[in-house]
């Protein structure tokens, strides 16, 4: 479905824990048509400076409600914490082409789809665990600190297998997200090579998730996070390289497979 | 209270007539079907295209933008299909919303590029006027063809030969007297000035102590410069005859308001088209509905229209 503009009443807009704040809007319209692993851009507050909208990913949709997690980290984001719900806020979307899932085998074998998240990349899988939740996927979270774990109740509720890693011990295991997803692997070989990798992240952990998935020959689809000014297609400015030349991350992406990217 | 005649948007761009006076400004509107769904296309007074060149190009490497207070900077590195493949691929879509089609060109490395896309735009109908690009930023030259005056006229004189269409020269801001160069644009036969294209600028980000454009600088666009652009094109204004079509940060009717006082036919819009893309639409309409609460009712009595400064 095509993006459209519009002004979308806010729900809630609450401080999740640390940084983190998880917003609802009301828009039939984009929780009808959006996919998991799509965006929405927001304009975050009314004035010039920022002057650019913040790509934001869907977290979940409910009913006629999106919601969206982010955290604050400039001034955009810090403007987005302050709006209060019953205030409409300015958005376009659902943009970007969303994770591929409908080609999974439709078998019901346990742990043969892994997701990989570190931290805010929880938001996107969440969406995509609950349309493939009948795949029982694990999911791998990795975060800084305790507090800094993000939605694994939620992956839980879905019915996954989570296993969470933090890099200072906190919770969990210790260690990267990445270091989890090898030893997960190996300690598996023998129930079988899982068929799919999904992971959203730092680019650092993405690239070493791409390494990881092509050393074990799974396939792997990445979602992208980057800088953008307009978020559907037409600046040009959040190019990456792939295979096939220079490939738009909001456009063409956020998602794109491994095998395509060349990192 | 007195009704008044509806307004009269339309203005005259050399042979070019458009319906109103706000168009996109190239390289912020891609060929537009990036926009379907997000506005009424047909209701723009005119689309100008991405920038063409003759080959592909790939453009620049990554990061290509970064945001500035109020603005933006972009290094795109004129990214684009190569002239073939727009006729075939782009100019299709184009053609059909029945609006005014304006062609942006640039040469990659010799001025002669410009000569051989002219003689392939001239042929066809619905390509209503061609804009010579020779003021983008980010080609990674010494100088561009638009900070010379004696260059700017010799290739527009020569382009001049080649076709009837209306033909717009972009000049760009990096220069130490924009209204010589207009001037040049002039007097070698261009039917109109677009300006400003963006100004070169560079930020760093302190934490990697790199820029945070990957090819070092771009060029800034966006509410930043609108005080620059609507000063150069006053000072444009009284100094040629030609329409100039002007843009640089407008986001809404006041500040295209600001460039038809300061002497503008028509207004771009550029940047915005990234953050509100019916802020091109909703100036039509705030246009309208100034000239009608104004009981003005053609653009012309707006048109460079300002007064001296009351204290």
């Amino acid at each position: 479905m095509e993006a459209v503009q519009l002004k979308a009443k806010i729900i809630s807009n609450k401080k999740l824990k640390c940084n983190y704040w998880y917003l609802e809007f009301d828009s039939r319209i984009i929780a009808k048509s959006a996919l998991p692993g799509q965006f929405i851009e927001v304009k975050t507050g009314n004035g010039i400076d920022p002057l650019l909208r913040r790509p934001i990913s869907v977290h979940s949709v409910s009913g006629t409600q999106v919601k969206l997690v982010y955290e604050v980290i400039g001034k955009g984001t810090q403007i987005l914490s302050e709006r209060k719900p019953g205030a409409f806020l300015d958005v376009i979307g659902p943009l970007g082409n969303g994770f591929e899932y409908n080609r999974l085998t439709k078998k019901l074998d346990k742990q043969k789809t892994i997701l990989v998240a570190g931290g805010m990349g929880v938001a996107p899988l969440v969406f995509l665990a609950e349309k493939i939740k009948s795949h029982r996927p694990v999911v791998l979270i990795g975060a800084r600190n305790k507090e800094q774990v993000l939605c694994a109740q939620e992956f839980k509720d879905l019915g996954c297998k989570v296993i969470i890693t933090t890099d200072d011990g906190s919770l969990g295991f210790k260690g990267r997200v990445t270091e989890l997803l090898k030893g997960f692997l190996s300690e598996n070989q023998k129930t079988g090579k899982p068929e799919h990798i999904y992971a959203c992240g730092p680019q650092p952990m993405l690239k070493t998730v791409v390494q990881i998935s092509r050393e074990n020959n799974i396939a792997s689809q990445l979602s992208l996070e980057t800088h953008m000014a307009c978020g559907f297609g037409v600046c040009l400015g959040c190019v990456v390289s792939t295979k096939t030349g220079y490939k738009r991350v909001c456009k063409d992406g956020p998602v794109f497979m491994g095998k395509e990217l060349i990192w | 209270m007195v009704k008044h005649a509806k307004p009269n948007l339309s203005v005259n761009i050399g042979s070019l007539v458009l319906r109103n006076p706000v168009m996109v400004a190239s390289g912020t509107f891609g060929y537009a079907e990036e926009f379907k769904g997000l506005l009424d296309l047909k209701k723009l007074g005119a689309i100008v295209t991405k920038t063409i060149t003759i080959k592909p190009r790939h453009g620049n490497i990554s990061p290509r933008t970064c945001e500035t207070p109020a603005g933006m900077l972009n290094s795109i590195g004129l990214e684009n299909p190569g002239i073939d493949s727009f006729i075939k691929n782009k100019l299709p879509f184009l053609k059909k919303l029945g609006i005014p089609i304006i062609v942006s060109i640039a040469a990659e490395d010799d001025p002669g590029e410009f000569y051989i896309l002219v003689g392939q735009l001239d042929k066809i109908n619905e390509v209503c006027a061609i804009e010579l690009n020779i003021s983008c930023p980010n080609m990674q030259k010494n100088k561009l063809i638009s900070q010379d005056a004696g260059e700017t006229s010799a290739l527009v004189s020569a382009v001049r030969k080649l076709t009837k269409k209306c033909l717009i020269t972009k000049l760009s801001p990096n220069v130490t007297s924009i209204s010589d160069i207009a001037l040049a644009a002039q007097e070698a036969g261009s039917d109109a000035v677009a300006l400003i294209n963006t100004l070169s600028g560079m930020s760093i980000d302190v934490y990697k102590r790199a820029s945070k454009i990957g090819s070092w600088v771009g060029g800034l666009s966006g509410p930043a410069i609108r005080p620059i652009a609507v000063k150069m094109v006053w000072e444009a204004y009284n100094k040629i005859k030609i329409p100039i079509i002007g843009m640089g940060g407008i986001m809404d009717i006041e500040n295209a308001l600001e460039f038809f006082f300061a002497g503008s036919t028509a207004i771009s819009v550029g940047t915005a088209n990234f953050i509100n893309p019916r802020a091109s639409l909703e100036i039509i309409s705030g246009l309208e509905k100034y000239m009608a609460d104004n009981g003005i009712l053609n653009l012309s009595n707006i048109t460079g229209k300002l007064k001296a400064c009351e204290d």
